[in-house]
């Protein structure tokens, strides 16, 4: 349980000058729920799309299992064992949502340069299994373009579980949806997470979110890490306090 | 099926049945060409053959049976051309093929008259291939080629013993021979001639301000162009603005042909030595009665277009007529060395290359009232500007 | 070249500049803020000189019947504009991409046959304008007046457009809507209102942009096609919606045109190299460097990937047992034919296979792969081409070129895919049309290999393949096949991967798809598709020449898939039979067969805007779903 499986150390990216992200080092272990937060701006985003590939950092290291993952390419993270969802939901609109999660896992069983088998067949079986475990099997039919939002960020969650990742990068996994749906959701992305040990590594703003299904809190300011411990100890931490929090939080 | 030819079958089906074989069956020719493609050249063609076409008929038909014309339009490029042409030969079954206007269209037609064995009588194409290195066993011409009317001009322009010339032509086969021969001709006629600039715009999309300026750059004694419709017009009008003509000579071939000639009007370059058709002028007897005929059809004048339509169904009737038959073989034999009379007098279609000796007139353009004329002209006839028999034997291929 | 003729030629390029920047800044304004691919802006462009040579003529040539003639005939035209925006494309704005790409294509049809009947056939060369009608001495060089006044007009018309977009209201909401069009739509614009007048305004300076040229060019019936390519290129090459990038772009290519036609004949290594043919292909070369290095254009800006705006693809069901069924049935009764009909039918029917493998090959990258391409009959051209010089220079059996010509295809695919799979959208499309008018332009100029402009004759089938019964059934069995064998890739793991990268590169990437790599096996796939129908067709047509790589073989294509409906599996296949048919029964028929081609394909387009194959879906199928 204590293994970190995701070393960030010195992680480091500049704009034009600016410096989005400076010097940020962290772990997290196995199963572990993780949150980032941090005002706009304070380099979140960045941060984690150095993570998950979408960016290379000027400078650092990101280990992934003991590899170096810095630099790499989305689809090659993915490949090492890092699912993601996305902050607006990324589905195959014009496809069912079975095809969605056949499509990754005909991709985790390298199958897709297959040019004459038929695909419907392939993984129907696992992929319905992945959909009845994030609890939109009775949807499997019908495309992802008429979804309803929640559902959607559901069978993103099914994709990402498709090559049985290890750790799951959410951005922002509860925008836009009903305060009803995000406690929905995080409870059982927290189930999942737990049953399986994968660790999730999110960003969010609803601090409810945050408070009640992370373990650990990162929080940014400015591109720099200013704390890093469990919810109890973020909370009380004064300079958390001052930069990001305020008063807002010391009611709750 | 359309309703078209449902009728028509409908109707020979009645015809047949109630009458036996009363009246002899019609002899069909397919005739195809590029009608949305060139529609200037083409729409007098066109009213051209149907002239000819009535007044064959008018007078008997082909030994007492009716010559009827099915037309269509080949859709404006080779492969289009190609089912078309073997619609005609396939569904409408007729018994030669006439027509055409652009050389690669023509010489796809030609190919595959020669695959069907099939008559084809090209009117227009320029092409020396239709005849000389891709020509067959199958395919006539009418017009002269580019290289015969190359050659009518060179003689002018050698008698003027410019030392300096600049060359300009449509970037394509009509234009890079044209150019090629002229180069060649002259080159033979007047040992030390210099080609200073040689511009080839791509047709239709002259870009005449650079093209007139880089000529002018060049500081040639005499200029020969190409160029015709609309690339002509733009070069003619930039020209003589930039007064890229003064003091020079200039040929253009086909440039007095009234299809390309009359829309210059008051741009009318004066001076310049042109091939085409001064259909106002020419007084024979021949060509007074095609022009009162056509006028009174048509109430417009003939261009140059009218004419080839008019000989090239003359053509087809008169082989037909002659070889008293519609099979292919026995129509090649009747083609092969026919003599006729068309308005531009009589032509034969030598035996050879299948190339007929059609001429065309030579001249220099004027403008008298507003509109451009041919004066100082005179006809060249085809018949002495081809190779001789021998030396055209060789350049056929087969 | 002496300093004075370099000074001339920068300033003929100047006005041939201007010339070129007035088309394309209407058509420019129109993509940003509409997002139409307009064909039919070039259509525009032709009436303005039409109709400003008949009011010149009318009013007479003093300078108030000329300037008049022109400013009336722009304004004619803008009027026109807004009609077709209002009567046409207006209804069609939900239906999918492109289709009003087909509406305007079918609008070029009917204004040309218009234009010839109202005209008629010979070409019109009007008056110099008034004032200027002369030439001023420019360092000992004649130089036309006129074309000072050109110079002029388009940096004033670049000041004016920009004055509009930055300046007023309707310049706001214009740039508003060209940024983000839903944004506009929240902001409360009348977004009806506003197509419309840009719509009017595109047309306008189309319209002006001709009636500008009386006094340079007669007014002829080509010039519709031939000025709305060169006008896509300079809005390409300026970046989509980017207005000073269009003159920019056409400063460019106008430039680049002068000089190559000014340095004339260049000799490097005892080769000549003669500068002013290439001017035939020097915009598309401008444009594929351009793309390649900048891939949206010198001065555009990444688009806004337009959020499906219109109706969103259903998912692609296999077909059920009974439609799989009803084609067999289909494929056994054309198998049939030979035995019952002879002779015509089998030809067109021939030709109908040939460009139906054609129109699947195209659906394969433009349907699941979201690749609309503007040149595929760059594929269809090598194809044909490399199963044509195979038999005919060498000297090959006919059996083995058309196995081998393909290949060249596919290897053309290789070659011009990996750069076009960068790109997207309108980008990825003129790129394709790019490099389909290079390998237009090498067929054209390449005499000794090719065979020039007049191409290459006599490459027939194999004895035993030349009756027309023998090669009906080679080519049916070949496109049977051929398509078979596409549609099967549509439903398996590549299709899926390749639909996934159309629909969201984003999670395509996520899931460990490499989307570009995935799009260019396509890209390949979808050209030696089309390579197998080039060389079917080339020995069925016994001769090949450049009009089979050429643009009007690129839009006939897109025109059958979008006919038949882009998301649909079978449509292009009924898209092609529809209109290789079309044309046919319309050429026998009737005189002006272009118009009415161009009426059925819009009140098709009207009527079925889903496409005929999606028409039927939605008619019979009802909203089954996938299984």
């Amino acid at each position: 349980m204590n293994v970190p499986i995701l070393k960030v150390a010195h992680l480091s990216k500049s704009y034009g000058g600016v410096r989005a992200v400076a010097n940020v080092s962290f772990e997290v272990v196995s199963g572990e729920r993780l949150a980032i937060i941090g005002p706009n701006g304070a380099g979140k985003t960045t941060c984690f799309n150095m993570l998950n590939g979408q960016l290379a950092p000027d400078q650092g290291k990101v280990e992934f299992e003991g590899r170096d993952i810095a630099g790499l390419k989305p689809r090659q993270v993915w490949r090492l064992g890092v699912g993601r969802t996305f902050q607006i939901t990324e589905t195959f609109g014009s496809m069912t949502v079975r095809e969605n999660v056949q499509t990754a896992l005909l991709s985790r069983h390298r199958r897709l340069r297959s040019l004459l088998t038929l695909a419907a067949r392939a993984y129907a079986n696992e992929a319905d299994a992945l959909l009845a475990r994030v609890g939109v099997l009775d949807l499997a039919a019908r495309a992802c373009a008429v979804l309803a939002y929640g559902d959607l960020k559901r069978v993103e969650l099914a994709i990402a579980l498709a090559n049985r990742p290890r750790l799951l990068l959410m951005d922002e996994p509860t925008a836009g949806m009903s305060p009803r749906e995000r406690g929905e959701l995080m409870r059982l992305t927290s189930e999942l997470a737990r049953r399986e040990s994968i660790a999730v590594l999110f960003t969010e703003h609803d601090m409810d979110v945050v408070f009640n299904h992370a373990e650990r809190i990162l929080v940014l300011n400015q591109g720099e890490l200013i704390a890093d411990g469990r919810p109890t100890e973020v909370r009380v931490d004064p300079r958390v306090r001052e930069v990001y929090l305020g008063n807002r939080f010391a009611d709750a | 099926m359309n309703i078209k030819h449902g009728l028509l079958a409908l109707t020979l089906l009645a015809a047949t049945a109630a009458g036996g074989n009363a009246v002899a069956q019609p002899i069909k020719v397919g005739e195809l060409n590029s009608y949305k493609l060139f529609p200037a050249f083409l729409e007098p063609y066109k009213k051209g053959w149907q002239l000819a076409l009535e007044e064959i008929n008018a007078g008997g038909g082909i030994n007492g049976r009716k010559l009827e014309v099915v037309s269509r339009d080949d859709g404006g490029n080779p492969g289009a051309a190609v089912r078309v042409a073997e619609e005609l030969i396939a569904r409408d079954k007729v018994s030669m093929l006439m027509g055409e206007f652009a050389s690669h269209i023509g010489l796809a037609v030609s190919n595959l008259a020669k695959q069907r064995k099939m008559v084809f009588v090209a009117a227009e194409p320029l092409t020396d291939k239709l005849v000389w290195e891709d020509g067959n066993r199958y395919t006539f011409r009418l017009r002269p080629s580019t290289y015969m009317q190359v050659a009518m001009l060179v003689p002018e322009a050698v008698k003027l013993h410019k030392k300096r010339w600049a060359i300009v032509y449509p970037n394509y086969e009509y234009g890079q021979s044209a150019a090629a021969s002229f180069k060649k001709l002259m080159a033979a006629a007047q040992p030390g001639i210099e080609i200073v600039a040689e511009q080839a715009p791509p047709l239709g999309k002259i870009d005449a301000g650079a093209v007139v300026q880089a000529l002018s750059d060049a500081k040639p004694d005499a200029i020969f162009s190409s160029l015709f419709a609309a690339d002509l017009q733009k070069f003619v009008r930039e020209g003589n603005i930039r007064g890229l003509f003064k003091g020079r000579a200039v040929f253009n071939l086909l440039g007095g042909e009234p299809e390309y000639l009359e829309p210059l009007r008051d741009e009318t370059p004066e001076g310049w030595w042109v091939t085409g058709y001064p259909w106002r002028q020419i007084k024979t007897p021949e060509h007074e009665k095609f022009l009162a005929a056509y006028e009174k059809r048509w109430r417009d004048h003939p261009r140059l277009g009218s004419v080839v339509g008019y000989a090239t169904m003359y053509s087809v009737a008169n082989a037909l007529k002659k070889a008293g038959s519609t099979d292919s073989n026995a129509l090649i034999a009747a083609l092969e060395g026919l003599e006729m009379q068309t308005p531009f007098g009589p032509i034969v279609y030598r035996a050879v290359d299948h190339q007929s000796t059609m001429g065309a007139y030579v001249g220099q353009l004027a403008k008298k009232s507003g509109e451009g004329v041919m004066v100082n002209w005179h006809f060249a006839d085809g018949a002495s500007y081809l190779p001789s028999p021998a030396e055209a034997k060789l350049l056929r291929r087969q | 070249m002496t300093a004075s003729a370099i000074l001339i030629q920068f300033l003929n390029g100047l006005s041939g500049a201007s010339s070129l920047f007035l088309v394309a800044a209407g058509l420019s304004i129109v993509f940003g803020v509409t997002r139409i691919v307009n064909f039919a802006h070039g259509s525009f462009f032709m009436l303005g000189l039409y109709v400003a040579y008949s009011l010149i003529d009318r009013f007479g040539h003093g300078a108030a019947g000329f300037w008049g003639g022109v400013a009336l005939a722009a304004v004619a035209v803008a009027l026109l504009g807004a009609l077709v925006e209002v009567l046409l494309l207006r209804r069609i704005y939900a239906a999918p991409e492109l289709l009003q790409l087909l509406a305007t294509f079918a609008l070029v049809l009917v204004i040309q046959d218009f234009t010839l009947w109202a005209w008629g056939p010979e070409d019109l060369l009007g008056p110099r304008a008034p004032g200027l009608s002369g030439a001023v001495n420019i360092a000992g060089h004649q130089f036309p007046q006129y074309d000072l006044f050109l110079i002029v007009l388009g940096p004033t018309v670049l000041l004016a457009l920009n004055f509009l977009l930055k300046r007023t209201r309707w310049g706001t909401l214009v740039r508003a809507a060209t940024e983000d069009r839903e944004m506009a739509g929240a902001l409360g614009v009348n977004q009806k209102w506003l197509f419309t007048t840009v719509f009017a305004l595109g047309a306008l300076l189309a319209g002006a942009g001709g009636a500008f040229q009386i006094p340079r060019e007669p007014a002829s019936l080509y010039l519709d096609l031939s000025v709305i390519a060169d006008a896509f290129v300079v809005v390409v090459v300026g970046g989509l919606g980017s207005i000073p990038g269009a003159f920019l772009a056409a400063l460019l290519i106008a430039e680049i045109k002068a000089f190559c036609i000014g340095i004339g004949d260049v000799t490097i290594a005892d080769s000549v190299i003669s500068l002013p043919k290439f001017t035939l292909v020097v915009e598309f070369v401008v444009m594929a460097v351009v793309l390649v290095l900048r891939p949206w254009g010198l001065l555009g800006r990444r688009l806004t990937p337009p959020r499906r705006v219109g109706a969103v693809e259903r998912p692609l069901a296999l077909p059920s047992r009974r439609a799989v069924y009803a084609l067999a049935a289909c494929g056994a009764a054309l198998a049939l034919l030979p035995t019952l009909a002879t002779g015509y039918s089998l030809i067109l029917l021939t030709d109908i296979f040939v460009f139906a493998l054609f129109a699947v090959s195209l659906h394969f990258i433009m349907g699941p792969g979201g690749m609309p391409s503007f040149g595929h009959a760059a594929y269809f051209g090598l194809g044909a081409y490399g199963a044509g010089l195979l038999l005919h220079r060498g000297g090959l059996p006919m059996e083995l070129a058309l196995l081998l010509g393909p290949l060249v295809a596919g290897v053309g695919a290789l070659a011009f895919g990996w750069f076009c799979v960068r790109l997207s959208g309108v980008y990825f499309a003129m790129l394709t049309l790019a490099f389909a008018q290079i390998t237009w332009s090498i067929a054209f100029q390449w005499d000794s290999m090719t065979g020039g402009s007049n191409g290459v004759i006599g490459v027939w089938p194999a004895p035993w393949l030349a009756s027309r019964t023998s090669y009906y059934f080679l080519a049916l069995v070949t496109s049977a096949g051929g398509i078979t064998l596409l549609w099967r890739m549509f439903y398996s793991p590549f299709g899926y991967a390749l639909r996934a990268g159309r629909d969201s590169p984003l999670r395509a990437d996520a899931i460990g798809i490499d989307v570009r790599r995935q799009q260019w096996a396509a890209f390949v796939i979808a050209g030696l598709f089309a390579g197998v129908a080039g060389a079917l067709y080339v020995f069925s047509k016994g001769s090949i020449s450049p009009d089979s790589l050429a643009v009007p073989r690129s839009i006939d294509g897109l025109v059958m898939v979008l006919l038949g409906g882009v998301q649909t599996l079978t449509g292009p296949v009924w898209g092609a039979a529809l209109f290789t048919w079309l044309q046919d029964a319309a050429a026998r028929n009737v005189e002006y067969w272009r118009a009415v081609i161009g009426l059925v394909i819009i009140a098709l387009v009207l009527a079925f805007p889903q496409g005929l194959a999606g028409f039927l879906r939605d008619r019979f199928a009802g909203e089954r779903h996938a299984p």
